[in-house]
């Protein structure tokens, strides 16, 4: 069977909309209702954060969010739990993001075949590095199908990104700034070099721009020099937002908006 | 068995750097350039002048008549108390704002529990005209106020922590996300021998002065350069890491690690992280890491702010597993016994965290003939409030 995220990119090639929501945000059990929420509302992928005590790599708005996930008691094994049935009703590509910790303490293999049975198509590891992931679990991942994803940010030089895109399945992940998750309102003319540069390189997967993505202004700009966007931050934000709406409406509002489709 | 760090930053199956991409040029840089650059004469000059003129050191060894007679050996104390800034710290903050210097750095960041180290690298700041911007647990803040005020009259900026705990723990999280917003111009000053490869082995170097010194001092004092025991206290782990490194290789030497049991080790507030940790990683480093089933870091307690961390340095993680090292766990109620045995046999009044060291002096049986080492990392005055409390004086 092909995966699903190499499925996608053979169907579209531009614009391509990844949303990454935290698990058990904002509440425990919503996991499986924005998922469909999502894929209904237009969403080509999903990454599904596993949230973490210390999450490194992320700024105010996904912290806060994987400390109310955890406070509402979500764990990687309740994750898969409430996933088992996930694909009965959304076949988009499904990623698991997740810092390393809680990944090793469940053990890689054990991930990788939940991941496999669950009918997860790829993962993002931020703190697991490129050297250690190539020796110690790239065979593992290929014997299980799951793709991996890695980082690449505005001052990894040339070579590196080569050789990590080449470790990359399915696609590369294009950290627009030198940052922390967290939305931006603009795309700087920094930001538009590096971009237009991998662009020129032709790299051997197709990547997607996370970090700083907001609307739909940051979310165009991406998409003229990659094959799409990741955008986390502003959506978290948007789930968490006070109003009247149901949890399906947000979902449904933000999407018109990044799409540019909003009814109002 | 081999203690120094391998070539890809680990010691044993510990240490590492397990770091985002967005950190990987910053610890590249460094990696590259940290052993050129410490081994280098014009580094050492620098390094060694201000060790002296500034720090104060050498620092004593000194022979602690009274309380050798209490525990029937003999004991002296590696008086790191008397430095400027009262602990072991300021040789950390001094190596590495050299280092930043030679970096072309222009603007440091640092964490602190206690607000010690803090106040050690707002202090090298002051002394070479940085931008100084340390972060600190809002909590910590509140319960560390005089420091605070000390790193504000040093010039630097605090700022307040309040994501996870609001602890040392966060505030180490909030550091390593300042460093990787500003790749270019910063450099983190770290304050112990945690974090990613190479600052493990970076300021063991540093700290190395400690066990370089007693080598001499024992000479001189007994004839012989090593003690049949070494005993310092474990947070992080880098005044112990400094004491053993010249004696890691040396099976004649016992090493003796005093971790923060808290409560107890079984109370559920603690910080023994070797006895009940299981590898993990934290801040960019495998290590022993106190953990729930899940893999969520949990937060430790002790009374002392310096030991209060979830893991330890991967140096102590390996020394600890191999056996090298012998662990002990002390309560908060020992260490506070310890400190006061200390001060009235002694006058001298330790850090709480050194109190612990002193307290693993109840957990062994040297003979008479031994000799034993305690490194006395701190002075007890910032821990003044707690003793009035606790010891009701
Ligand atoms: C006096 C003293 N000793 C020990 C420590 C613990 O740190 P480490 O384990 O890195 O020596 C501290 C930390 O604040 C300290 O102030």
């Amino acid at each position: 069977m092909i995966n699903r995220i190499d499925q996608l990119f053979r169907e579209k090639d531009r614009e391509i909309l990844s949303i990454y929501i935290t698990a058990g945000y904002p509440e425990l059990h919503d996991t499986g209702k924005v998922l469909k929420a999502l894929q209904e509302s237009g969403a080509d992928m999903v990454e599904i954060g596993i949230p973490f005590s210390d999450p490194l790599a992320d700024g105010p708005v996904i912290q806060r969010s994987s400390q109310l996930a955890l406070q509402n008691g979500m764990t990687l094994d309740l994750l898969f739990n409430q996933l088992k049935e996930i694909r009965e009703s959304v076949s988009i590509p499904l990623v698991m993001m997740g810092y390393l910790n809680p990944i090793l303490q469940m053990g890689m293999e054990r991930f990788l075949t939940r991941c496999r049975d669950t009918g997860i198509d790829g993962v993002i590891i931020p703190d697991l590095p490129p050297a250690e992931y190539e020796t110690r679990y790239l065979d593992l991942f290929l014997s299980y199908g799951i793709y991996n994803s890695l980082l690449i940010t505005p001052h990894t030089d040339d070579k590196r990104i080569a050789r990590i895109a080449a470790l990359s399945e399915g696609f590369l992940y294009l950290v627009a700034a030198a940052s922390t998750t967290g939305a931006r309102n603009s795309v700087g003319d920094q930001q538009r070099n590096y971009f237009q540069r991998l662009k020129e390189m032709n790299l051997p997967v197709p990547g997607l721009i996370g970090f700083g993505i907001s609307n739909r202004p940051t979310f165009l700009t991406a998409c003229e020099y990659a094959s799409g966007a990741i955008i986390g931050s502003a959506f978290i934000e948007a789930l968490g937002e006070r109003n009247a709406l149901t949890l399906e409406e947000r979902v449904k509002s933000f999407m018109g908006e990044i799409r540019g489709n909003a009814l109002t | 068995m081999g203690f120094e760090v391998d070539a890809g930053g680990f010691y044993g199956e510990y240490g590492g750097a397990y770091i985002p991409e967005m950190l990987y040029p910053n610890i590249r840089e460094l990696e590259e350039n940290y052993m050129k650059i410490v081994q280098s004469d014009s580094f050492q000059s620098k390094f060694r002048l201000l060790l002296r003129d500034y720090a104060g050191r050498p620092t004593p060894l000194f022979r602690a008549e009274r309380l050798s007679a209490h525990f029937g050996t003999q004991i002296f104390l590696k008086r790191e108390d008397l430095n400027h800034t009262g602990a072991h710290k300021i040789n950390n903050t001094i190596g590495q704002i050299l280092m930043a210097g030679q970096l072309n750095k222009k603007r440091i960041i640092a964490e602190t529990g206690a607000g010690q180290h803090g106040v050690a690298t707002a202090t090298v700041c002051a002394l070479t005209g940085m931008e100084c911007i340390i972060y600190m647990g809002a909590l910590d803040m509140e319960r560390q106020a005089p420091n605070v005020k000390k790193m504000l009259m040093l010039g630097a900026e605090v700022r307040p922590v309040h994501s996870g705990n609001k602890t040392l723990k966060d505030a180490t999280n909030e550091a390593i996300r300042d460093w990787i917003n500003h790749p270019v111009d910063t450099h983190y000053i770290i304050g112990s021998v945690v974090g990613p490869h190479p600052y493990p082995d970076m300021v063991t170097r540093f700290q190395s002065v400690i066990s370089e010194e007693i080598r001499i001092q024992l000479m001189e004092k007994t004839g012989r350069d090593y003690p049949d025991y070494l005993v310092a206290c474990v947070g992080g782990g880098s005044n112990a890491a400094g004491a053993y490194y010249h004696y890691l290789e040396n099976e004649g030497v016992k090493l003796i690690s005093a971790e923060a049991a808290g409560l107890g080790v079984d109370s559920g507030f603690t910080a023994a992280t070797s006895l009940l940790g299981r590898p993990g990683i934290i801040h960019g480093s495998r290590t022993l890491l106190m953990q729930d089933a899940d893999g969520q870091i949990e937060e430790p307690y002790s009374i002392s702010a310096g030991l209060d961390y979830p893991g330890v340095g991967p140096l102590h993680a390996w020394l600890a597993e191999s056996g090298r090292a012998t662990v002990f766990a002390i309560t908060d109620d020992e260490a506070l016994q310890a400190a006061m045995l200390c001060t009235r046999k002694e006058g001298i009044i330790p850090a709480l965290e050194t109190a612990h060291a002193l307290a693993a002096l109840e957990k062994i049986s040297p003979g008479a003939e031994d000799v034993v080492v305690v490194n006395l990392s701190g002075r007890g005055d910032k821990d003044m409030e707690t003793y009035i409390e606790k010891l009701e004086i």
